[in-house]
């Protein structure tokens, strides 16, 4: 008779770990979906950006006939962001797009004529929202992964993880020159 | 966050049996009133009737019904490009599943709101004024807002409420007016057999017009209690999803100095939808009791300019307590959050807009959301073509070159 309390008891018990490994691993899984669907948000974004490149040099080109080296070090950032294949990779050279199209941006300041160009002022919007939604998106992107990661590492899910094979994912970190340098005041 | 949506999931329920029970309530009085004791049994269930046709319809097509009543009139794209962007970025900002609708109000006075039943059916409408008054980064503060009662799940309250709330003080209004044009009832005031009654009866009618002047009264109260934490809630999470407090603040600041006459589609009902009270007198002082709709604008905007630390819900609360010396309007569980540093802005480059700029900016938004199209001469002229000019060419008033026009279906489409 206690042989089979006993049996009874570890049965439920072993039920009770599989109901919990299956929850977490649910949580997981959900976690790991949304960090990838951040993922996809951000580049979707990098695609746009990329795509508008080559209009906005075109319109622009046309106004802005000394400043061949802006416009070489955008093309040049932009075919090495496309070629990037790794998250680390890809952020390096996004930062040093990001760079050259805000260089870019000031220096458009000096041309009134585009300024006033329609065409121009679409496209310089179409782009300052692509940059903020690069921005927005990396923001939720990286709040998806330290969601997910703490998960991964924290008790109990992290025996889980473990067994399932759930890795560490990298933050989206895009350190522009803008963020490294103290701002400059210029008297313009 | 979660315990934001879950607090409001419950407050929308309670909100709603509240209604039901005002609802139910005014069927059994009114019935009494009318038909006599033998009345409050089919007064309460038509009332019932009345709840659940009223509950089923702003389930189905509340938003509809509101963005109607409001005048607002979907656009596409093209209509107001930095507008689509900003709501855009405002929804991977929020990780909503689904990009809201887009409405425009062809209105001068400075609004907005949001409505919908889920974060995957929701609709975002803005004033013309507002969009000729802000720059980009106030634009987004004021659509973070509206995202963030996305978010909360405040669109579906907000819109069963103002739906009901319709309802009941419809309900009250027809029984007033029965009332005193005495259609109602008045056969038995002068039929002679009844006399001993009569007392009674002016009683049970005299109690029947005091709960039909107080349940609507009563609805409006609890409504905008709730709706003025709401508010709060909003902004907290705009502060949040723009990273950025400042933008939302200098639109409060522009919509609170704006000097045109309130929103001429707004009324009672949907009043506490709106990002600030459309209906608040010119010059007088604002009411801040328990019946404004909306926290006062001042206080709002200090609140947002006391974040400096971050703009985490934490630090929200926290300029909250600065400012108010109130309790925090925020569920405790929003506020162990992690620290969330703020944005650092460049200052806009452009210079001081002039009024007259803005009118005519206003006026050349409206105009697109009618159907106008919008032809820029080589001259640098821009000629209006209102939407019914089916010519195809035009010639231009000041340097008359002949200008082709693009053929209908490369024309923006007309609102609805």
């Amino acid at each position: 008779m206690p042989t089979t309390i006993a049996l009874i008891v570890i049965v439920a018990l072993f039920f009770l770990i599989v109901l919990a490994v299956i929850g977490i691993y649910n949580a997981l899984v959900r976690l790991r979906n949304q960090v990838d669907n951040g993922w996809s948000q951000i580049d979707v974004q990098l695609k746009r950006r990329h795509d508008l490149i080559p209009n906005l040099v075109e319109t622009a080109r046309g106004y802005m006939k000394h400043e061949r080296e802006t416009f070489e070090t955008i093309t040049k950032a932009r075919s090495a962001a496309m070629g990037a294949r790794t998250v680390t990779e890809a952020a390096q050279a996004e930062g040093q797009l990001a760079d050259a199209l805000s260089k870019f941006m000031l220096v458009v300041e000096n041309y009134p004529d585009l300024k006033a160009n329609q065409n121009f002022l679409a496209l310089q919007e179409e782009l300052t929202s692509t940059e903020n939604k690069i921005a927005f998106a990396r923001q939720n992107y990286n709040d998806q992964v330290l969601s997910y990661n703490n998960k991964i590492q924290m008790f109990p899910s992290n025996v889980v993880a473990g067994m399932f094979a759930f890795t560490k994912r990298d933050f989206f970190e895009v350190q522009t020159a803008a963020e490294r340098e103290v701002p400059k005041v210029s008297f313009a | 966050m979660w315990e934001l949506i879950r607090t409001n999931k419950r407050n929308s329920i309670v909100l709603m049996a509240v209604m039901a029970g005002v609802l139910l309530a005014l069927g059994l009085v009114i019935g009494w009133a009318v038909f006599g004791p033998e009345g409050g049994l089919p007064g309460v269930g038509i009332a019932a009737l009345v709840w659940m046709v009223l509950t089923l319809v702003s389930l189905a097509s509340g938003d509809q019904i509101l963005l109607a009543a409001s005048r607002a009139q979907p656009v596409t794209h093209d209509v107001h490009p930095q507008l689509f962007n900003v709501v855009e970025e405002m929804k991977i900002a929020a990780g909503l599943p689904a990009m809201p609708k887009v409405y425009i109000i062809n209105d001068p006075a400075p609004n907005a709101f949001a409505t919908g039943r889920s974060p995957q059916s929701a609709s975002l409408a803005v004033t013309a004024g507002l969009l000729g008054r802000l720059n980009r980064d106030e634009l987004q503060g004021v659509v973070a807002h509206e995202m963030s009662h996305i978010l909360h799940r405040d669109i579906l309250y907000v819109t069963l409420a103002g739906v009901m709330l319709g309802g009941v003080v419809l309900l009250s209004q027809v029984f007033l007016r029965g009332l005193l044009h005495g259609s109602l009832g008045s056969h038995r005031r002068y039929s002679p057999q009844r006399r001993g009654g009569g007392q009674a009866q002016l009683v049970i009618a005299l109690i029947a017009i005091l709960a039909a002047v107080l349940a609507p009264l009563m609805a409006q109260l609890l409504y905008f209690a709730l709706s003025r934490r709401r508010e709060y809630l909003a902004d907290a999470g705009a502060a949040r999803l723009t990273r950025y407090p400042e933008g939302l603040a200098r639109a409060l600041e522009k919509i609170a100095g704006d000097a045109t006459p309130p929103l001429a589609a707004a009324n009672d009902a949907t009043a506490p939808m709106y990002i600030v009270n459309p209906l608040r007198k010119r010059g007088g002082r604002s009411v801040s009791g328990w019946t404004s709709t909306h926290p006062p604008i001042a206080e709002r905007i200090r609140i947002l300019r006391n974040m400096s630390q971050g703009v985490s819900y934490r630090d929200y609360a926290q300029a909250f307590a600065a400012v108010t010396h109130a309790r925090s309007p925020l569920p405790a569980a929003a506020l162990t959050e992690e620290e969330v540093p703020i944005r650092s802005v460049p200052a806009p480059a452009v210079g001081q807009e002039t009024a007259g700029r803005q009118v005519h900016e206003i006026g050349d938004i409206m105009r697109k959301v009618n159907g106008f199209h919008f032809l820029t001469c080589a001259c640098s002229l821009k000629i209006k073509i209102p939407p019914d000019f089916n010519a195809g060419t035009i010639r231009c008033p000041r340097c008359s070159r002949t200008l082709s026009l693009p053929s209908g279906q490369d024309r923006p489409p007309a609102g609805g």
